[in-house]
């Protein structure tokens, strides 16, 4: 679904991705991982739409889309998290999931500023799917709270049920369980596995060898800015260059 | 379902009591010589509100909104006094023009963030000042404009203090009823998203860059609008009403009633409108005072009075609780 | 004047008030590299340098010199007391809110200057005599020697003590990384105020040189601000010489424009060159950088 060619980023001096190639299958949890610096997160910045690759190619259900900016990817159904969770913070809960339903809405500023009743009729629909997105990621009770007074886990778990709202068929995840608990953890382990039995590919960049093992069916493994390796997760665990790689980090 | 009900009944019944009180108060005022301050406190509103929509929704910072307002004016002021046209075709032409002419401008402009842009708009409103003082042929230049005809209706001169007062108030009342409806829709959520994080409204598809330019036209519409109300009822114009001055002193107005408050920028305009007029042997004070007022909220009342004073209110009333301790024993 | 005659005139009239772009840019630069901060207020202390001077010198009778010195002094303590009182507190806030509060502290001191000096435009003299010298048929008057000699020596100094000082490589350090540099030892909020400091008596300085050519009152602040912004900008908020030919380029742009086009334009044109070089390209002539996305 989802196919990296000869990926190359360098940023001035710095190489971060050199000649990265591999595919995501859809239906499926795929996980990134690799030692800090590894270029994981610049790769999802490029695969998004918010860098340029230096060179290289990114392939969706085999059309080129390089380079396509975010809203662009947004209506082609594809939609990301972000590492260090980018929340409209001075919005509501409620809100913010109501903001990821604007590609499934269409009342413009003529209709709104009248209130025609299309667009009202719009309003409710959209308050309706968002909540039920908010009881999908287990929120609904927080629904006004302003997003900047969440606690962080309950961050994250917003941040993904309003990337949900947008309907997609492709979703990438920046590091979800980056500053949560074992508790909070295996809930969010629990929602990917719901999100990814409902049709959706998921893409995880993780740092968490519990999570990442224990959900994803196919693991890339990226080591300065190269491809280490490929495959299950019982062949990443027994790759022998991987566990070099990791010597000494958990 | 109840809760959308609600709050759009409570939007409707703010709305509906504000116009009473506007509809009524000349009448409260015997139609005296305020009545000919409060035209002007409409038309400030109706600009402090288009700049609220840019600043405080979209978070787009604008110092050059005067040079839409004077656009305006000068468009109607030109066609009407110098061509005889039409005063209700001319605002017409006016607004689309101004419209026009921000829509095309916004695409570079938008593309700009935080100082730059300020210093973009700000710059955009110098030359545009700069063109009406030297094209004197067209503007009449430094000395200004007169001879401007009032607007009309069906044989209704609009032609004292009295009857432009209900002429701008009422589209002053229309202003704020579309801003109020516009940011409490799928719109105004995607410019308050991309207020607070550009890059998350764009992941989740909402245009960008389309929209800012989208807020910075109808900005811009409404700033023509005002300025062609003004040009009508004051029935002349020059230069200096429409210089950066007037930009920055639109700024506070917006931070003093609370950005994004939509009443809080009527508050804001009423204050810095009226205020002078009480205290007139302070005239030459206005610019300290703009200045302090400006550092003062932003820094210690960052919602503006609209937050601000329900919060103060609450907080000197807890004191005042706290200070009474016999109170407590019932 | 023949036209090469009135080509040099219009080019040494522009590089005197480049120059002085120059300087203003220059301020505008050390203040952004050390707090990311757009100073809005730069212009006024351009604007207080020759306002005090003038204070100074004629209604107190000082002698010349001493009420330059006076002046910047003055200049200097009210860009201090602002960045104490209305910049160190809200260093970490948005960039609206300092863009506001910046803009507020400028109409705050043009109040100001205007409740105790008036609206009056004033002229300072000049610091040598009023003959002009002819150079190739070109007439120049000796301020803009003094003009281009303190220029030099302003922006010597400067990097002077930006390369080669332990305070200056500081500050530099500060702009490249503030959390570094914190955890290298280095007092930000020392060197925040420092940028300030330096800011305003290289802009009061500015002013004072002009004001014998171009009259001096409580407004200039503004136009001459913005200018030296235009040169910043130039220069891609760099603090070296790319703003210095920023503010030359202005400066002499400007001039050639009011000389052979129309004079009652001449402010347009340096806000015409600031807007197609933030439209064209923000990160100026002499900048490096990549524009970034996001």
């Amino acid at each position: 679904m989802l196919r990296i060619e000869d990926m190359t980023k360098t940023f001035g001096g710095l190489t971060a991705l050199q000649g990265v190639s591999f595919s995501i299958s859809a239906g499926e949890i795929t996980g990134i991982i690799g030692p800090n610096g590894a270029g994981k997160t610049t790769l999802f910045n490029i695969v998004t739409g918010i860098y340029d690759p230096t060179s290289g190619k990114v392939y969706y259900d085999g059309k080129d889309i390089t380079g396509f900016p975010p809203e662009k990817l947004a209506r082609l159904g594809m939609v990301r998290t972000f590492q260090g969770i980018e929340l409209f913070g001075q919005m509501t809960v409620l809100e913010n999931v109501m903001v990821g339903l604007h590609t499934r809405s269409q009342s413009g500023i003529i209709a709104s500023a009248l209130k025609l009743p299309a667009h009202l009729r719009e309003e409710r629909h959209i308050r309706e799917r968002a909540i039920s997105w908010l009881e999908f990621a287990g929120i609904a009770e927080l629904a006004h709270l302003k997003a900047a007074n969440l606690p962080f886990g309950k961050g994250r778990l917003l941040e993904i049920a309003r990337a949900m709202a947008i309907e997609p068929r492709i979703i990438l995840l920046d590091e979800p369980a980056a500053g949560l608990n074992s508790r909070e953890t295996s809930d969010l382990a629990l929602l990917i596995t719901r999100i990814k039995d409902s049709g959706i590919t998921v893409a995880l960049v993780e740092h968490d060898m519990e999570l990442v093992m224990e959900i994803c069916s196919r693991i890339v493994v990226l080591n300065l800015g190269h491809k280490l390796a490929e495959g299950t997760p019982r062949q990443i665990q027994e790759d022998e260059q991987v566990i070099t790689a990791y010597l000494g980090e958990g | 379902m109840k809760f959308l009900e609600g709050s759009m009944k409570q939007e409707l019944v703010k709305f509906f009591v504000f116009a009473a009180a506007v509809f009524t108060a000349p009448v409260f005022f015997k139609g005296g010589y305020i009545v000919n301050v409060l035209v002007f406190v409409g038309i400030y509103t109706i600009l402090a509100v288009a700049l609220n929509l840019l600043l405080g929704l979209a978070g787009q910072i604008s110092l050059g909104q005067a040079a839409f307002f004077g656009l305006g004016a000068y468009i109607s002021g030109v066609l009407t006094a110098t061509h005889a046209a039409n005063p209700w075709l001319a605002m017409v032409i006016a607004v689309i023009a101004v419209g026009i002419i921000a829509f095309v401008l916004g695409f570079p402009i938008l593309k700009l963030k935080g100082h730059y842009l300020a210093m973009a708009t700000l710059g955009m409103g110098i030359i545009v000042y700069i063109i009406f003082n030297e094209t004197v042929d067209i503007t009449g230049g430094p000395s200004g404009l007169s001879g401007i005809p009032n607007l009309s209706i069906c044989g209704i001169i609009f032609n004292t203090d009295m009857k432009n007062y209900y002429l701008v108030w009422s589209f002053a009342m229309v202003t704020i009823l579309l801003s109020v409806n516009l940011s409490a829709s799928r719109i105004g959520r995607a410019l308050r998203a991309l207020h607070d994080s550009e890059v998350a409204a764009r992941i989740l598809g909402v245009n960008v860059r389309l929209l800012k330019v989208q807020i910075f036209t109808i900005s811009g519409i409404f700033s023509a609008l005002a300025g062609s109300l003004y040009a009508h009822t004051v029935q002349f114009i020059s230069p200096a009403s429409f210089g950066f001055n007037v930009s920055i002193e639109l700024l506070t107005m917006v931070i003093i009633g609370g950005l994004g408050s939509i009443y809080g920028s009527f508050l804001g305009a009423a204050i810095l409108t009226l205020l002078p007029e009480i205290f007139r042997t302070f005239q030459d004070y206005d610019i300290v005072v703009y200045g302090i007022v400006l550092i003062v909220i932003t820094m210690f009342m960052p919602g503006g009075l609209v937050r601000g004073v329900p919060l103060l209110a609450r907080f000197l009333l807890a004191k005042v609780k706290s200070g009474l301790p016999s109170e407590k024993r019932v | 004047m023949e036209l090469f005659e009135q080509l040099l005139q219009y080019t040494l009239s522009g590089l005197s008030t480049g120059a002085i772009y120059a300087l203003i840019g220059l301020g505008f630069a050390i203040i952004y590299n050390s707090t990311s901060i757009i100073n809005f207020a730069q212009g006024e202390f351009v604007m207080l340098g020759g306002m005090l001077t003038l204070f100074f010198h004629i209604t107190l009778g000082l002698y010349l010199p001493l009420a330059v010195v006076l002046a910047v002094v003055v200049a200097t303590a009210v860009g201090a007391l602002f960045e104490r009182l209305a910049i160190s507190p809200l260093k970490d806030a948005e960039p609206i809110i300092l863009v506001i509060i910046t803009i507020g502290g400028s109409i705050l001191i043009r109040g100001v200057a205007m409740l105790l000096w008036g609206k009056d435009t004033h002229a300072l003299p000049m610091f040598s005599g009023n003959e002009p010298i002819i150079l190739m048929g070109a007439a120049m008057m000796p301020q803009n020697l003094w003009i281009f000699g303190i220029t030099l020596i302003i922006i010597t100094a400067n990097r002077l003590f930006f390369h080669h000082s332990i305070s200056g490589k500081a500050m530099r350090a500060c702009s490249f990384n503030r959390v570094a540099s914190r955890l290298v030892g280095i007092d930000v909020k020392r060197m925040m105020l420092f940028s300030f400091v330096i800011s305003s008596a290289m802009g009061a300085a500015a002013g004072i040189i002009i004001a014998p050519l171009t009259m001096t009152s409580y407004d200039v602040g503004v136009m001459l601000g913005l200018k030296g912004f235009c040169a910043a900008i130039i220069g891609g908020m760099s603090g070296g010489m790319g703003t210095v030919a920023g503010g030359l380029i202005v400066g002499v742009l400007e001039s050639l424009g009011a000389g052979l086009i129309s004079s009652g334009y001449k402010d347009a044109i340096a806000f015409i060159i600031l807007l197609i070089i933030l439209f064209i390209r923000p990160q100026g002539l002499f900048g490096k950088g990549e524009a970034e996305r996001v």
